[in-house]
Parts: C-alpha cells; sequence; structure tokens
C-alpha cells in the first residue's frame, strides 16, 4: 500500500519526511564509518533487483489471485539494516518519480511505512534474535515469516495513523484498523514465505553472501537503536508543531486531534508570523456572506472565526459561475499556448 | 502489462530529454517549486473545492509550455488513483449531513470532500509527474544532492536508475520465458518465483562484482563524478520567486470566488 498526496495533512507529510531524512542521514554516516567500497555497486544493482522482482507476480496459493514481491525484509537481511533501509528508500524515490505511487509529499510517509519498520524494528528485533549463522532453513521460514508479517502489520498501522492524523478521511479509527491490519496480515504471510524461499535459496547456492551480512555488519551493540528513535521522535514533534501554520486558518486533522486530546483547539503560541499575516489576508479579503457557508451551529459557536467542521463549498451561483469560469479560463491559457507553439515550430 | 510498464518508464525518460523553457530550468529550481506547489495544495482543508480550481493552472502551464503529452500523463494518474480512491469513497459513505443544495439536489459534506480529495490527488499526482517528464532522473538527483541529501543516497540512485533498464529487460526476458512454459496458472506459483528471484539475485551480485572490477579499473576511488555541470541562473530564481508569488496569492485569495461576483455583476 501506497500512502498518497491528497489523503495527507502539510503537518504529518512533513513531520514523516523529518523522520525519514533523519534516518537516511543517520544510515549515510553508519555506512560511511565502516564500509566497503564495493558495497556501492552492489546495493545500486540490487536496488534494481528489488525493482525488478516485483515486477514478477506469483499466483498466491489457495486464491488465485496475483502477488508481488515487497523487499524491505530481504534486503535488510542481505546488506544489514542501514544499507538495506537506503536500498529500499531509493527503490522507493523511484516509484514515487516515475509511477507516481503515492506522491512527492507521501513518499517520506511511505519510505517511513516501508524501511524503518522492516530494516530497524523486525529486522533486529526479531529476525536477528531469532536466526544464527547455522540455524536450519526451517527456522529462517519462521524467522522471516513472523518478520515478514510484524514489519507489514507495523506499516499499515502507520497508514492509518498518518490518515487519521491528517483528517482528511471520514473513516473511524476502529474500522480503518480492521480493513487494514487483516488484508495486510494476508500481505504480509505471502511476503514471509518468499522472502525465506530466496534467502534460503541463497544460502544453498552462495552462503558467504548471507554470512557476511549476518556476522560482518551486525546492528552496532549497545542502545545507540533506541537513542536513534528517541532522537526521530524529537526532530518529528518539533518540525510537526513548527510546520502546522501550514494548515491556516481552519483546523486540519492534527489540530482536530490535538483539540481531541488537550481539549483546546491548537496548540499556544502557535499563531505568529505567517500564520498571522495568512489569516489577515483571508480576512480583508473576506468571503461575501452570500458566498460564504456556515453550517448555522458552526456559526453560532463561530465568534468570528470558522470552527471545525467549517464547509465552505461556495454555495451561491457566484461560487459555481466562478469555479466555471476558473476551469474555462485555465484550459483557454492551454491551449493558446500550444496553439502558439504549433505555429512557431 | 509488464512490458508497458517497463515502455512508459523509458518514455518519460525520453520526454525528459527534450528541450524546452520549462526542460532548461535548473533542476533544484523545478524540485523546490513542485514541491511548495505540492505542500500549498494539500494545505487546503477538508471541505475545500472552489479554492483548489484555480491551481489547475500550473500543470496546464507546465503541459503547454513543456509540450508533453497530455493523455500519457493522465492515464497514469488513472492507473495509481486507486489507493486515494479506495480510502475517499469512504466519506459520502459515513458523513452524510446534508450541507449544501446544488439547484436543489442536496449534497453531503462527505461527498465535498471526497471530490476535494480527488481534486488534491490529480493535482499532487500530475506535478510530480510533470517534474519528471521535464527534468531528466540525474538532474533530480544532483539536485537532491545540492540540497543537502547524503552522498551515499544520491550514488544510490544514479545507480539504481542507470541499472533499472538493464534488469528490467533481463527481468521481461525471465518472465516470458517462464510464461510461454506456464499453462493457466501451472507454474506460476511461489515454489517457481522463489527460484526464478534466487537467479535473478545471484545474476545481480555477480554482475555487481563485475561493475565494481570495471569502476576500479576506470579509477573508481568512492566518489561519482558527474561531467554536466548545472548553474543556478537569475532565470531559475524568477521562476521560483514567481510560482511562490502565485502560490501565495492563490492560497490566500478567494479567486474563484471574486471572479464568480464580478462576472454576476458584469452580466
Amino acid at each position: 500500500m501506497h500512502m498518497a498526496d491528497a489523503l495527507l495533512s502539510p503537518a504529518v507529510g512533513a513531520t514523516f519526511w523529518a523522520g525519514t531524512i533523519g534516518t537516511i542521514g543517520y544510515c549515510a554516516r553508519k555506512l560511511k564509518e565502516n564500509m566497503d567500497e564495493k558495497m556501492i555497486p552492489l546495493m545500486g544493482v540490487l536496488g534494481a533487483f528489488i525493482f525488478a522482482a516485483q515486477m514478477i507476480n506469483f499466483t498466491i496459493p489457495g486464491t488465485g489471485s496475483s502477488g508481488h514481491l515487497g523487499g524491505g525484509m530481504i534486503l535488510a537481511v542481505i546488506l544489514g539494516p542501514y544499507a538495506g533501509f537506503i536500498v529500499m528508500a531509493s527503490v522507493l524515490t523511484i516509484q514515487a518519480f516515475f509511477f507516481a505511487d503515492g506522491g512527492l509529499l507521501a513518499l517520506g510517509c511511505n519510505i517511513w511505512n516501508l524501511g524503518v519498520y522492516p530494516c530497524f524494528i523486525a529486522y533486529p528485533l526479531i529476525y536477528k534474535a531469532l536466526v544464527r549463522v547455522d540455524s536450519s532453513p526451517k527456522r529462517i521460514t519462521v524467522a522471516a515469516l513472523i518478520s515478514g508479517i510484524a514489519a507489514l502489520q507495523l506499516g499499515a498501522f502507520s497508514v492509518v495513523i498518518e490518515t487519521l492524523l491528517s483528517g482528511r478521511s471520514e473513516l473511524p479509527f476502529r474500522t480503518f484498523v480492521l480493513m487494514m491490519q487483516p488484508i495486510h496480515l494476508g500481505i504480509g504471510i505471502v511476503e514471509g514465505f518468499v522472502t525465506a524461499g530466496v534467502i534460503n535459496f541463497i544460502r544453498s547456492s552462495r552462503p558467504e553472501i548471507i554470512d557476511s551480512a549476518a556476522s560482518g555488519r551486525p546492528l552496532s551493540s549497545g542502545t545507540p537503536i533506541r537513542k536513534v528513535f528517541i532522537g526521530l521522535l524529537i526532530v518529528a514533534a518539533l518540525t510537526g508543531g513548527a510546520l502546522s501554520w501550514f494548515a491556516s486558518s481552519n483546523p486540519d486533522g492534527l489540530e482536530w486531534s490535538i483539540a481531541k486530546v488537550f481539549g483546546k483547539p491548537e496548540l499556544p503560541e502557535k499563531e505568529t508570523g505567517i500564520a498571522t499575516a495568512l489569516k489577515s489576508v483571508q480576512k480583508r479579503t473576506a468571503f461575501l456572506p452570500d458566498y460564504d457557508f456556515k453550517k448555522p451551529e458552526a456559526a453560532a459557536k463561530g465568534n468570528g472565526r470558522s470552527s471545525w467542521p467549517a464547509v465552505q463549498p461556495g454555495t451561491s451561483v457566484s461560487g459555481i459561475v466562478g469555479s466555471a469560469l476558473v476551469l474555462a479560463a485555465v484550459l483557454l491559457i492551454g491551449l493558446i499556448i500550444r496553439a502558439l507553439r504549433r505555429k512557431s515550430a | 502489462m509488464f512490458d508497458n510498464e517497463y515502455f512508459n518508464l523509458g518514455y518519460l525518460d525520453t520526454l525528459s530529454y527534450r528541450d524546452t523553457v520549462i526542460h532548461r530550468l535548473d533542476p533544484r529550481a523545478k524540485l523546490i517549486a513542485t514541491l511548495l506547489f505540492i505542500v500549498t495544495v494539500v494545505s487546503f482543508p477538508k471541505y475545500e473545492i472552489a479554492g483548489l480550481l484555480p491551481f489547475f493552472l500550473f500543470p496546464v502551464l507546465l503541459f503547454s509550455l513543456a509540450d508533453v503529452p497530455v493523455k500519457f500523463i493522465l492515464k497514469k494518474v488513472l492507473l495509481v488513483s486507486s489507493f486515494a480512491v479506495f480510502i475517499g469513497i469512504f466519506n459520502p459513505v459515513i458523513d452524510r449531513r446534508t450541507v449544501y443544495y446544488l439547484l436543489g439536489v442536496p449534497v453531503s459534506g462527505g461527498w465535498i470532500s471526497f471530490l476535494s480529495i480527488m481534486l488534491k490527488f490529480s493535482l499532487t499526482i500530475t506535478s510530480a509527474l510533470l517534474l519528471i517528464a521535464t527534468t531528466s532522473f540525474p538532474g533530480i538527483c544532483h539536485a537532491l544532492q545540492k540540497l543537502g541529501m547524503p552522498e551515499i543516497f544520491v550514488s544510490q540512485l544514479l545507480f539504481l536508475y542507470r541499472y533499472l533498464f538493464v534488469l528490467t529487460e533481463e527481468t521481461m526476458r525471465i518472465v516470458r520465458a517462464r510464461d510461454m512454459r506456464s499453462f493457466g496458472n501451472k507454474g506460476k506459483g511461489m515454489k517457481a518465483f522463489v527460484h526464478l528471484v534466487g537467479t535473478l539475485f545471484l545474476r545481480t551480485v555477480e554482475r555487481a562484482e563485475r561493475i565494481y572490477q570495471a569502476m576500479l579499473s576506470r579509477g573508481f576511488a568512492g566518489r561519482m563524478h558527474s561531467v554536466r555541470s548545472y548553474r543556478f541562473t537569475g532565470g531559475d530564481a524568477a521562476f521560483v520567486g514567481a510560482t511562490t508569488a502565485a502560490l501565495y496569492l492563490f492560497r490566500t485569495h478567494d479567486i474563484v470566488g471574486a471572479i464568480g461576483r464580478f462576472s454576476m455583476r458584469v452580466f
């Protein structure tokens, strides 16, 4: 599943971008410290490999529908978490650009959902805990299955959280979770089996590739992973707060959920600078009464500023006429430029 | 479907090497402008429709100035709409409050927010595809590096992009060979898949070793160099400035309402 731009609010999108960029930077530093130059082409070509392997479909036993590979777990197992994460991030970046899977703002969320969970949670906490260098194929299958399921469940849950915080969708939490998690349980099981199959295949033909990853590039001991997470959370919270002024005068989902948590519509001291400027401009350009539509109860308790949920679809005829004119003008501009270019060419 | 995806990838790449006003802009300028555009569009509240319409001016300008085939891009936008539609379609189902009468027909809040999601979806996805159709991917990588992305991530992207075409072609051969030997769903199960992917993996690793040796013999010492140099000119700055100003204007002013009222007064 790919998160989509249209379902995100700027604050949520920026928060996850901050987390993703932080993780990329952290991995890049880690790799720089102890990297074999040989890894650079290997990582690049393996990214292309994951991309190509995702294009091969197969029949899922018992259902007749077809599935394909996700790849996060395979990368973490073969390359270790840092390089695996960078490769996964680059695969998703190319997909976002060329297939428009999700979009550019949602890319931060997508890298987080499909990269961080397999590489930094499922791999070190589940897979590495279960598998030793001399583990049997059966044990590897079990480990890959559990970690594959765990990674996808976390990713799916993350999509739910991102969507709810953004507040563009009406889906209630319970329904959404009950919809997403079972679907991704199925996908996770398939992903786990495929991951296990490929890892066992590689181990039987070129065991040294996997063994070097397992022994040579372990997560450094101690607690850095926890430190990274706490650091990321702080960065995320700060950026989220700093960027939520983007949300403008009408509270978006994040503010709405903040309102639920704190009982206040917005965090204090947030409305400075551009937010106030935006608001005053908006007030000055004044929606005429016949254009502005407020729900009666919203208007009653509105006290000058529109309260949640403020619906301003443009009720009067002038709104509809304006919309039609704008669209026509936009189209006309395009056609004129095209015609001019044809003429000059 | 497989061949089609591959064709699309190559076609976007070809488009990006044309030579128009938009193509000549610095990749950094285009990347920044696109990101600003997406954030501004997404920042509109849930029930906004009228405010989003003026933003269609940006993709239309890019389509016409950069000579990008409209049908090709729109087809791609439709192809990826599934997730947004799937989640968005619950809005009309859940939010049934009538908020508005369109020529006497009641319209629920859910349909308005659904339409808003779809408008945002088409704007953001189109602008992302237009970015890649007007900017070569190495150009974007260069921009990312200049804007502070770690070098290893950028070189990773460049490598991935370069070998993408090689490996997809190889995979296409493999898939074609499998499909010719399998009838119905026989032979397309997970077991065959695992062996295909495993073999592809081993070939990939061997290819990576050959590539590394080739790089070494050409003097590779851990850094990737680019021959082409980009310059951020005054024109690029003007482009970013004009885009930002227009975005700000469209975001803060009710253009549609103003035009509507004005035209009502005239007629």
